[in-house]
């Protein structure tokens, strides 16, 4: 059994199946990796990006994450259109190991349908859903 | 007895840019002969047809390239010095009549522009080749021309497409690609513009005819299945998969990098594969893994045969000809005719074992395999309960709570005088360490490669430390891989310009 961890997992974010997270706040709905999955990932390398103005879809990849031991799509938790990427990520990849709620942000959107989030995962239901991988 | 020894010379080596010393050469050249008119090559060709000379060209004697070359390749672990278990590799050994055959005059001084009349030997080697890949297939033509397995599966990527185009099928672009197939098939169905739909593997391992039923439609084209799969383990419902793909008007692709668990006991072709790869330096014994180039035949069902690349060998009664009349061919896919020297090599291979000893070599490789898997599935995790093909499939699953972790225990292996396997691979299993012998390696060698693993798994437990430090035995030490990633550094620059 591996030794429990304790996966960092805020109360204002929902959650994806896939890993990633999103969050409303003043720009539109930021979107990065959760916790779990940048640990499960290890040390990211590389993080590919959407384009500012294209769409993208809920359930399809926008992007791709690059680390040591995988290459692994980013899947989008709502859809909508992309009106920023972080840059800075091309520089400094580590930042999605390092603080994945903050620094480590990925893309921000414009949702389509604001109630899209209501169908995601709360922090419970999403801590659930880890619990669940990791006693497999 | 055979392992690391307990001493060694190995030499700190600069690189050539670093040994350089001005105005040192291999060869030295007689000044020229006053009767030999000094030209300026700008003026006659053009200043844009003549190269710049090279700054800091590193100037050497030959021998201090050998010594440089000899000295770097005493660092290495290679199949020629150790095992090499990289598990979906198949690094067997290469049998040293490969090189004396592939070394005959004949074929080294061939050019690649010579006549047919003057090639018919290498163009009679390549049709015999292509019809012992018909018979390891059961398939009816093949193209000796793509570079390596990637190559291969974009080669029938292009042909399925063609042949969809020309039946109606346009807008038939959807890929099936299992959960365990290789990483490489779903590049090489992107990289042909085809939407890749993967489907999941059931609780066995293997895909059902059932999971592959929910996802077929309209749209399909083909399914890419690696058989056996990345799992090690023989997709047993082939035959019901071939029948729905077909049914919904697909056609299946085999990636055939693990024919060393099926070659010259089943036949692709029985089993309702339509076109598959093979690679001629996995499973034919031609170098790779550093040694290459690789070499990626595609064997077809006559169905797709008018679209195969040109140009293609034709026998017409006892003598050879290069067809490049193809009007339905995809086109030329490598430059002149594919890697010929591993066509050499194969067919040197094929023909020394001959059909039972390719049957025996799919025997060993599976029996090495199992061998392997049983002696070790006390030591680690594996979900693999029943016989597995070629390749098995453990994970760190027991180490984990000792901080130790599939890259750990394949860096602490080297330190044993084994090549690590493959590991994180494949994706659908935690902390994957997938190990294929082949059936190369000896009783012995085996038992040595059980006895680390389980010398690793027990030091896991006593001294954890000691083991996430690994490798202390090789030259190079553990490397920064997330520096390497990065921040890669891709060649010399001169240190002034740092």
């Amino acid at each position: 059994m591996a030794a429990k961890k304790d996966y960092e997992i805020p109360e204002d974010c929902r959650y994806t199946q896939s890993d990633e997270w999103v969050r409303i706040d003043n720009d539109g709905a930021r979107i990065g990796l959760t916790d779990y999955a940048q640990s499960e990932l290890s040390d990211v390398v590389f993080v590919e990006l959407p384009e500012v103005g294209s769409q993208i879809e809920a359930g399809e990849p926008f992007g791709v994450v690059e680390s040591v031991k995988a290459v692994s799509d980013l899947i989008a938790p709502i859809s909508g259109e992309v009106i920023a990427v972080h840059q800075a990520l091309d520089e400094h990849p580590e930042w999605v190991n390092e603080d994945p709620y903050g620094r480590g942000w990925i893309v921000c959107i414009e949702p389509e349908d604001a109630e899209a989030l209501d169908s995601l995962m709360s922090t419970e239901a999403y801590r659930k859903h880890v619990e669940e991988r990791a006693a497999s | 007895m055979s392992g690391p020894g307990r001493s060694g010379l190995l030499f700190d080596e600069s690189t050539l840019f670093e040994r350089s010393r001005p105005g040192r050469t291999g060869v030295q050249v007689e000044p020229l002969p006053a009767s030999v008119p000094l030209i300026d090559p700008q003026a006659i060709w053009g200043a844009e047809h003549v190269r710049d000379d090279i700054e800091g060209f590193p100037e050497l004697s030959e021998f201090d390239v050998v010594r440089h070359f000899t000295r770097i390749s005493q660092w290495n672990l290679g199949i020629d010095s150790a095992a090499y278990p990289l598990g979906s590799c198949t690094m067997k050994y290469n049998p040293k009549l490969n090189e004396v055959v592939a070394a005959l005059a004949g074929f080294q001084s061939l050019h690649p522009l010579a006549p047919d009349e003057a090639t018919q030997g290498i163009l009679a080697l390549g049709h015999a080749l292509e019809q012992a890949l018909i018979e390891i297939s059961g398939l009816d033509r093949v193209t000796l021309q793509p570079a390596a397995g990637a190559q291969g599966e974009f080669v029938g990527m292009q042909l399925v497409q063609a042949y969809h185009r020309a039946h109606g099928g346009a807008s038939r672009n959807e890929v099936i690609i299992p959960d365990t197939a290789h990483g490489t098939n779903p590049a090489s169905a992107a990289l042909s513009g085809m939407q890749v739909v993967e489907v999941k593997s059931g609780p066995d391992g293997t895909l059902t005819p059932e999971a592959l039923a929910a996802v077929v439609g309209p749209r399909t084209s083909a399914l890419m299945l690696t058989n056996p799969n990345t799992l090690g383990i023989f997709e047993h419902h082939v035959q019901d998969l071939a029948n729905v793909i077909h049914e919904a008007g697909g056609l299946v692709y085999l990636d055939g990098a693990n024919m060393n668990a099926l070659l010259g006991v089943a036949k692709p072709g029985d089993m309702g594969v339509d076109v598959m790869h093979f690679n001629l330096h996995k499973t034919f014994s031609t170098p790779h893994g550093g040694g290459g180039p690789g070499s990626g035949p595609v064997a077809v069902r006559n169905l797709l045969a008018p679209y195969l690349p040109t140009p293609i060998i034709r026998k017409e009664g006892d003598r050879y000809r290069l067809d490049h009349e193809f009007p339905h061919s995809i086109g030329r896919v490598h430059a002149f005719y594919g890697n010929v020297g591993m066509w050499i090599r194969a067919l040197a291979y094929i023909r020394s074992l001959g059909g039972t000893g390719l049957g025996e070599v799919t025997q060993m490789a599976v029996l090495n395999a199992n061998y392997l898997l049983e002696r070790l599935r006390e030591h680690y995790g594996t979900a693999q309960t029943g016989r597995v093909m070629h390749e098995c499939v453990l994970t760190d699953k027991l180490q984990q709570e000792h901080h130790v972790s599939t890259a750990d225990i394949g860096k602490r292996l080297m330190d044993h005088g084994f090549h690590p396997p493959t590991i994180y691979f494949p994706l659908v299993i935690a902390g994957a360490l997938m190990i294929e012998p082949t059936e190369t390696e000896s009783l012995d060698s085996l038992d040595g490669l059980a006895d680390s693993l389980i010398a690793i798994a027990q030091e896991a437990k006593t001294d954890p430390e000691h083991v996430r430090a690994a490798p202390h035995r090789t030259f190079v030490r553990r490397v920064d891989e997330v520096r390497a990633a990065r921040k890669p550094k891709l060649r010399w620059t001169p240190p002034e310009r740092e």
